[in-house]
Parts: structure tokens; C-alpha cells; sequence
């Protein structure tokens, strides 16, 4: 009985596969490609570009610890010069769009990324660009109140000079 | 001419400064790092590539008789400094994140008052990295007492610790509206840092006490505790001053003069 059904499942297998062979399936042609912006300021990164690709989570993680307990703030392997150099033109930031150079890349590998909870995406004094960046986002509730308030009580119940 | 002679029994001489006085002396007189290394220059000249070292320890001295009643620029120094929105300005105050904040006392007989700013204390001896499971919470080598935020797991035993109530958790997304210098996020213990950033850089100063100076109050003053030389130390050596809680024997890096 146990080898009828051993036999019995290899049949159905074998019938299945070659069905499913016989179909002719279009040639998927895999997930798009990542857009590698390359990086606005400067030549050449300050590792190999290879050696970055593998390896960048390394020579991040490295480098927080020493900045964080030890208080070493070099900019070669801190993460907010890989911003200063990556961040995009157009959006000036390296994780704002699908396109950016951390996004890009990381949703292609399916990889989530948790950096950008904590540290800004964008350059240090970029003010002008993005209005309400670090610089200013903190008196928008101001500025928001400040519009409001410029309406009276008397003024919108129509009693006012 | 008491003022000529700094140890005389006026000023009282607590045996804890006595021993900064000593460490610092040492460390005047040049501390070998390492064979052949010599660091001179303790408090603002150190390389970027060098750590901090305990030859620095980082206090501020509050001269609550200077703070102005109803003056907030340290506070508002410290948010614009910092990047995070202020009490009056957040839409859930009493989750907004506090750094620094202003207290208003009064004495019940005397209705003698009393203002001055509360934050980190930055004790030697501190007791939310004592309490903190993941070791997020830690005391920098230069006696800054911070937040590793790689680490932190948010669950706030560490504000459960502190006396001074000087720590907040982010509750909410900041959604990229941080400083790129300082770093803070969602699920994450926050508190002073003396301005590390700025410190790092060589300021020697923080936000809020350079708001103070800028307001003409002179009530904060940042610096060096173990450099006998700096003003700081001077100041601490003929001012009165308390530490908040000095029952906890915490060793604070904030001392009190007025209060």
C-alpha cells in the first residue's frame, strides 16, 4: 500500500512538472536596476567604491561608536559625510525619494534601514533649500499660530471697526 | 584680604574639591597618554582623532542670584541648538521633550524668589546609567552623561532614576526635522548633553550659557571643573554653592550658588 502511494506521487510529480513546462512562461526580466546617483560633491569616496558597496554598514558601525563613547568626530567614515557628498540635487536629501542614494539601493536588496529614524537625511545648512528643515521646524507650530491669531474673535463674528 | 588667600575657612572647602584641585594640579603639570605622548593642552585643544579623556570634566556653574524671573533664553537657546520643539509649541506638552526647563520657586515663610534652569546634572556617579539594561545610557570619559541612542530600547527606567527628572522620551516621528549634528529619534531617552557637538568642536561653551551671556545675566557658566585655571574653577573656589539632592551623593557636574 505505502509503495503504491510512493509510486502514485511520483507519477503526479512528474505529470505536474512537465505541464507546467510545457507552458510557455514569458522571461521575467527581475526587479529594476537601483539609479546610482553619483555623489554631487566630490571625486572619488573615501574608500574604494567596491570595497563601500559590501562593506559601508561596517565602516558606519565602527565609526558611530567612536564618535558616540569617545567623542572622535572625523569626517572620513562618519555618516554625515556620506550625506554631505550623496544627497540628491533635487530633493537634497539621501533617503527623501525611491530614487535617493541610500533608498535606492536598500529597497532594491530589501534591506530597512533604521539611520534615518535618528540622523537628518539632508546637509547641515541647507536652510534655504528646505524651509522647514532642522534649522526651522521647530517654530512652524509658531508660525502656524501666528497665522491664526492674525483673524480676531471680533473680526469673525463681523463686529469689528 | 580674605579674597587673596582661596582655602581660607571662609570658603567652604568640600574634601571632593579638594581632590579635583589635586587631579587637576596632576594633570597641569602634563599627563602622559601613552609613551611619548604627552597631552598638554587638556580642555580645548584636543585632536579630532584623540578620545576625550577624564583629564576633562565638563560642569557648569548656575548662579540662581543672576537668573532673571521669566527669562527663557536658555531654554530657547537650547531647543534652537538642539532641534527640538519647545513645551509651548508641541502639540502634546506633556510628552514634549525637555533638555532644559526654568524653575520658578518660592519660599512658603519668606516669599524669597527663586529662578533657575534644571537639566542633566551630569553626575560622576549617575543613576540612570546604573539602572539602564542595554548600557545605552553611559557617562563620556569628559563626565557628559549621554544617551546612546544605537542602544537605547526606550524603556525609560532611566527617567524612572534621575532625582532631577532631567530626561524625556521621544514619543513621536520627527519626520527628518532633526540637526544633522545632533541626532534624536522616536523610542528614544533624550537629555542634556552639555552641547557635546559643540564641545567637540572646540567651543567650550554650551548653547544655553552662551544665550545666558548674550542676555547680559551672566548666571550660567560652562567649563573644565578640573582645570584650576579656568574660570569655572575660580568661580568655585570662592562662590558658596549647592548641589541639588546633595544627600544622593551623586558628585554633580551642576553646581548651584544662591539657592
Amino acid at each position: 500500500m505505502k509503495r503504491l502511494l510512493v509510486l502514485g506521487a511520483v507519477v503526479l510529480t512528474t505529470a505536474a512538472l512537465a505541464w507546467a513546462g510545457s507552458e510557455t512562461q514569458p522571461k521575467a526580466g527581475g526587479a529594476p536596476k537601483p539609479v546610482i546617483e553619483k555623489a554631487v560633491k566630490g571625486e572619488q569616496c573615501v574608500e574604494d567604491t567596491d570595497y563601500m558597496r559590501r562593506n559601508h554598514m561596517k565602516v558606519l558601525d565602527g565609526h558611530r561608536d567612536k564618535t558616540v563613547h569617545e567623542g572622535i568626530r572625523t569626517p572620513k567614515h562618519s555618516l554625515k559625510e556620506c550625506i554631505n557628498c550623496h544627497a540628491s540635487e533635487t530633493t537634497g536629501s539621501v533617503a527623501a525619494s525611491k530614487d535617493d542614494f541610500c533608498i535606492s539601493c536598500h529597497s532594491y536588496a530589501s534591506v530597512k534601514i533604521d539611520c534615518f529614524d535618528c540622523h537628518s537625511t539632508k546637509p547641515q545648512g541647507s536652510a534655504a533649500m528646505h524651509p522647514l528643515n532642522a534649522e526651522t521646524a521647530h517654530y512652524k507650530h509658531k508660525l502656524a499660530a501666528q497665522a491664526a491669531s492674525k483673524i480676531s474673535a471680533e473680526e469673525m463674528a463681523g463686529v469689528a471697526p | 584680604m580674605s579674597e587673596l588667600k582661596p582655602m581660607s575657612e571662609q570658603a567652604p572647602a568640600s574634601p571632593e574639591r579638594r581632590r579635583f584641585v589635586g587631579t587637576a594640579a596632576a594633570t597641569a603639570a602634563g599627563l602622559a597618554i601613552a609613551p611619548g605622548v604627552v597631552l598638554v593642552q587638556v580642555a580645548h585643544g584636543r585632536p579630532e582623532d584623540q578620545a576625550v579623556s577624564s583629564a576633562v570634566r565638563w560642569g557648569m556653574l548656575i548662579d540662581a542670584t543672576k537668573c532673571a524671573n521669566g527669562c527663557n533664553d536658555c531654554v530657547t537657546a537650547c531647543s534652537t541648538e538642539n532641534g527640538w520643539t519647545p513645551v509651548a509649541e508641541s502639540k502634546h506638552p506633556r510628552q514634549a521633550p525637555q533638555w532644559i526647563r526654568k524653575l520658578e520657586l518660592q519660599d512658603p515663610l519668606t516669599q524669597m524668589e527663586t529662578s533657575l534652569p534644571m537639566l542633566c546634572q551630569h553626575c560622576a556617579e549617575p543613576p540612570c546609567v546604573d539602572v539602564c539594561p542595554t548600557g545605552a545610557s553611559f557617562k563620556r570619559a569628559d563626565g557628559i552623561v549621554l544617551v546612546d541612542r544605537h542602544t537605547c530600547i526606550g524603556c525609560r527606567y532611566c527617567m524612572m532614576a534621575c532625582p532631577y527628572k532631567a530626561r524625556s522620551l521621544v514619543h513621536e516621528h520627527l519626520n527628518d526635522t532633526q540637526k544633522a549634528d545632533v541626532p534624536r529619534g522616536i523610542g528614544c531617552v533624550e537629555s542634556c548633553t552639555f552641547c557635546v557637538q559643540k564641545v567637540d568642536r572646540g567651543d567650550g561653551n554650551t548653547a544655553c550659557a552662551e544665550a545666558c551671556t548674550a542676555a547680559g545675566h551672566n548666571a550660567l557658566l560652562f567649563g573644565d571643573m578640573n582645570d584650576p585655571d579656568s574660570e569655572i574653577s575660580r568661580r568655585l573656589r570662592e562662590l558658596p554653592t549647592k548641589q541639588v539632592r546633595a544627600d544622593l551623593n551623586l558628585n554633580l557636574g551642576v553646581r548651584y550658588h544662591g539657592i
